[in-house]
């Protein structure tokens, strides 16, 4: 009995059972796309082998770059809309509610979304943005235009619109946390010394954000370019990311093109969070 | 009381525009599931009827639909209680530095971040080489996993970081086992969290997507039954679908947000008897 009572063991064993989930679904199964990537394809069967021939054509492709620039540019602007859009909601939230009842009833207003169906709330876009949606039937009435916009559904406005509805949950939820850890006199301090409003909320609030903002920025960032669904049904099929590439490989069975896909973006999203995380420290932060 | 600046007034008008963002499409599809027979999938309504609710229940209308509520709801209690158990367990292992424990953490942290098509793709590939056959309540269970585990471990984390250890030490100095400080010390006071926990994990499994896209087999959850719909459908009937679903999921998320409130109460109510001599 006495090996029970080392904390090694004792740690082993409680954590064994999430260890053999996280090796068994996430780490082998990153692995079998490692080498996959490096096999052959024919039209029927893919064949183990090792060959550089993904990756060549991967990188040989003017496709290829123009879609990673298409992720990129949609990480960042779904980036700027979350984290405005967040970082004033639970400014809100957490500054001007007073009273604690109202506040957790507000914060979970704001999070019960992300508990619902995200295929749904994309299809719920459908009757406002479509060509006799009720923006087109309002801009028509109002005399904004005459003709039905057409870029409001199926297009980067509708994918962005989608992600930024999805999405500023993520935003807000971190940045209320960090929000409500903050000193209050603090504040009080920076107003006894002549702060406006304004300058407390640059110069005290928004620096001591800083963890917040960046674990709802490796949220945002990585679920925006791992997406593959809120592209292809916000924009008809018409616009592509990398998520989209590695699917219609997929879907082609052209497994070995595809996990060469799926590495170069898993890179791309691990170099990403670990620029991030120089600039916070997740353990320190729960 | 201080009075309210201008900025309140600026801010609310802000959050309720927020507000209205966040659920004005939902109530929209919410109204036009009720369009009339000849109605389409934009307004105007024409007419009101219960049509396309009549629709759903009828199986060559839109499939297995049934099958697939049924099987998804299958998969998330599994999910949930999965990740219940084993975010409890990986909470308390966490309490203490173990040798490869920031390795674990790390692994964790992974999980979330790492794109789910890549985990989708990954698991497919296994079960396919292993002439294994993909099904959701193996393959697909252990892809949805992979997400919300680590919803459930930080919420464990933020849990025990908040945790007052004076409780299990008072139960340890009156002689409880390890085993009874955890079932009835540890576990009571931390039982509100785990109803967090058990949400994150139903709801993340009944909605998920991604995850289950390669790893579902056969048979279909309801989300590959809806993403199915959305190519082949063009009647409200899905606005019907996406309504039903939204009402059972707002019902689930109420069910648990009214356990921990009435936790909550109960607990105030009897409140501690500390210094009391019972």
């Amino acid at each position: 009995m006495q090996i029970l009572k080392n904390r090694h063991v004792t740690g082993w064993l409680q954590a064994a059972p999430l260890t053999l989930i996280l090796l068994g679904f996430l780490v082998l199964p990153i692995i079998t796309i490692v080498i996959v990537s490096f096999w052959r394809a024919t039209e029927f069967s893919i064949i183990p082998a090792f060959s550089f021939e993904n990756y060549e054509f991967l990188f040989g492709s003017a496709v290829t770059w123009k879609v990673f620039m298409a992720t990129f540019r949609y990480a960042f602007i779904t980036w700027v809309f979350t984290l405005s859009i967040g970082f004033t909601v639970a400014y809100y939230l957490a500054f001007h509610i007073r009273s604690q009842p109202v506040q957790i009833a507000l914060f979970l207003l704001c999070t019960i979304p992300f508990w619902t169906s995200n295929i749904i709330r994309m299809i719920s876009w459908i009757p406002f943005l479509g060509r006799n949606g009720i923006a087109n039937q309002t801009l028509i009435s109002w005399g904004v235009v005459d003709q039905p916009v057409e870029w409001l559904l199926y297009s980067d406005f509708s994918v962005i619109l989608a992600f930024v509805h999805l999405y500023t949950l993520f935003m807000v939820v971190p940045i209320f946390n960090t929000m409500m850890r903050i000193d209050r006199s603090l504040i009080e301090a920076a107003y006894d010394n002549g702060a406006s409003g304004w300058q407390t909320l640059v110069h005290v609030i928004l620096p001591l954000c800083k963890p917040g903002i960046m674990i709802g920025t490796i949220f945002v960032v990585t679920l925006v370019m791992g997406d593959f669904i809120t592209v292809r049904f916000m924009s008809g099929s018409q616009r592509a990311n990398v998520g989209r590439l590695i699917s219609n490989d997929i879907s082609l069975l052209q497994y070995p093109s595809a996990a060469a896909t799926a590495v170069v973006l898993l890179c791309t999203v691990l170099i990403t969070i670990a620029i991030l995380l120089r600039f916070v420290d997740i353990r320190k932060e729960l | 009381m201080e009075k309210r600046t201008p900025g309140f007034w600026v801010l609310t008008a802000f959050f309720a525009l927020f507000m209205l963002f966040l659920y004005g499409p939902t109530i929209t599809i919410g109204i036009l599931s009720f369009q009339g027979e000849g109605g389409g999938l934009t307004f105007p309504m024409r007419g009101f009827s219960l049509h396309w609710f009549r629709d759903l229940f009828q199986e060559q209308a839109v499939g297995d639909i049934w099958g697939a509520f049924r099987r998804s709801f299958a998969l998330g209690l599994m999910v949930m209680v999965t990740t219940v158990t084993v975010s409890v367990m990986g909470g308390l292992a966490f309490r203490k530095r173990f040798a490869g424990s920031g390795m674990l953490f790390y692994l964790i942290i992974a999980s979330l971040v790492i794109p789910s098509i890549l985990i989708s793709l990954g698991v497919g590939l296994i079960f396919n080489q292993f002439g294994l056959k993909i099904h959701w309540a193996t393959s697909g269970f252990g892809s949805q996993l992979t997400w919300t585990l680590p919803f459930g471990l930080l919420i464990m984390f933020a849990v025990f970081n908040r945790f007052d250890k004076s409780y299990e030490e008072a139960a340890r100095d009156q002689g409880a086992s390890a085993w009874q400080t955890i079932a009835h010390v540890v576990l009571p006071i931390i039982a509100p969290s785990l109803i967090g926990v058990g949400l994150f994990g139903f709801t993340l499994s009944y909605d998920e997507f991604a995850r289950t896209l390669l790893t579902a087999g056969s048979y279909n959850t309801l989300p590959l039954e809806i993403y199915g719909m959305t190519t082949n459908v063009t009647t409200p009937v899905i606005y019907a679908l996406g309504t039903l679903t939204t009402i059972f999921s707002f019902l689930i998320i109420g069910a648990f947000i009214l356990t921990v409130w009435i936790m909550g109460k109960r607990r105030a109510r009897l409140g501690s008897d500390a210094g009391k001599g019972v």
